[in-house]
């Protein structure tokens, strides 16, 4: 089970994923709300239900460059997970947004608690980091700028 | 007992047509619109392409990017000095045309199934008449998607015609680099595939772009489950005569001008690992 073929929580066994999903309590955001800011205490993490958010970064003296978005079934925050515990990027909501909200602390405590359920958790955010480490290697080399590929001709 | 009826054999001479329509698709691509000036080539299947000569310039390779009758539609990326001169075409201008060349999508032989098409920059408009094939022929296919990646939302090809493509389908859109309207999708196009619905094992899926984002395209799709014999991508070499004879167009056993643009990733994807191919 990876997350490419099931999403966060379809990849996590069923007694982690129910343990987690115990831990965790529906919350939604509206529109342009900023979740968390960068440099942040990480102390809580999202998986989306729907809608969708922009991760953004901030440059001094220019608007917010937005990096990536994450939708339905993405894990939204892992800084949560390491020290220091603390957001590297600012999320935004692109629209209305529904999503299961956990405490970091308390998800923290469980996977020190229990080798096998800490073993799947950090599993499965291994995975989204991962991928998203895939992408960004992919962006960094300007795909489509001028003399790339696309078509014969 | 008769012999099957021969396929027909590409113009091996530049054909002339004429310039009828030209649209500035983005700051660098313009889509024309082509017309015989006296007979027409025969006709084009989505996916093949046509060497289209700038007179005084030269020629290259063009993949139609709509298909309607004796009528020819390119869109054209000025990157070149001969790209340059056909991006520079005005209407009434007149260009030779060889073709057609090579394999196309062949949608027909996957009715029934799910349909995704992966298009990354410019790799839309080859795709573009296979869209269109498809939203013509409601019923005939499962669930359809259409997912497009650019750089940046000003280089994104044909954004009010697939604002009518969601009428029959899924579109998803995403750049790399959004400026302060773009409220979409921001990552590589792949990411887009977690939005997507369709039945993995009932797939086929349709890519065009530049090749790192075919690879990893195709990476993915075979990861959740669709089969590398449906996972259909074009390629793109350095195509000259078309007609398999010159070889520059050579990746590893195939002559892409006339075994491809368009092969399975089954095909593609022990040749795209070659470093020296």
């Amino acid at each position: 089970m990876t997350v490419i073929q099931h999403g966060f929580l379809g990849a996590l066994p069923p007694g982690p994923r129910d343990r987690l999903l115990a831990l965790g309590h529906e919350v939604s955001f509206p529109g342009g709300a900023r979740v968390f800011e960068e440099g942040g205490a990480a102390d809580r993490f999202w998986i989306i239900r729907s809608g969708l958010v922009a991760l953004d970064v901030h440059v001094p003296g220019r608007r917010a460059a937005v990096v990536e978005t994450l939708g339905g079934g993405e894990l939204l925050g892992w800084s949560w997970l390491f020290e220091p515990y603390q957001w590297h990027l600012g999320a935004q909501t692109r629209g209305p947004v529904l999503a299961c909200e956990f405490d970091a602390e308390r998800v923290r405590a469980a996977v020190r608690d229990d080798p096998a359920f800490g073993l799947a958790v950090t599993d499965c955010v291994a995975q989204v980091i991962a991928r998203r480490l895939k992408a960004t290697r992919t962006r960094l080399l300007d795909l489509y700028g001028p003399g790339a590929g696309g078509e014969p001709g | 007992m008769t012999e099957p009826a021969a396929a027909p054999r590409p113009a091996a001479a530049p054909v002339p047509y004429r310039v009828t329509e030209r649209e500035e698709a983005t700051p660098d691509t313009a889509t024309i619109v082509l017309e015989p000036v006296r007979r027409p080539l025969e006709p084009f299947a989505p996916g093949q392409f046509a060497m289209v000569y700038a007179f005084g310039v030269g020629d290259i390779p063009l993949s139609v990017s709509a298909v309607d009758g004796p009528r020819l539609t390119h869109t054209v990326r000025r990157v070149g000095a001969t790209s340059g001169a056909l991006h520079a075409l005005r209407t009434g201008d007149t260009v030779g045309v060889r073709g057609p060349f090579g394999t196309g999508w062949e949608l027909p032989a996957v009715a029934g199934l799910d349909l995704l098409v992966v298009a990354g920059g410019i790799g839309l408009a080859p795709l573009r008449p296979l869209v269109r094939e498809a939203l013509s022929a409601p019923g005939r296919y499962g669930r359809f998607n259409v997912l497009v990646g650019a750089r940046e939302p000003g280089e994104l090809l044909y954004r009010a015609e697939a604002r009518g493509w969601r009428a029959g389908g899924e579109v998803h859109i995403t750049v790399d680099r959004p400026d302060e309207h773009w409220q979409g999708e921001v990552g590589v196009v792949t990411t887009l595939l977690d939005r997507a619905v369709f039945e993995p094992r009932t797939t086929a899926a349709f890519i065009c772009g530049p090749e790192p984002m075919i690879r990893a395209t195709a990476a993915d799709l075979v990861h959740r489950g669709v089969a590398p014999d449906l996972i259909r991508v074009s390629l793109e070499r350095n195509m000259q005569c078309g007609s398999g004879h010159c070889g520059h167009c050579q990746l590893g056993p195939l002559l892409l001008c006339r075994d491809g643009p368009v092969v399975t990733w089954t095909q593609a994807r022990p040749l795209l690992l070659v470093r020296e191919l």
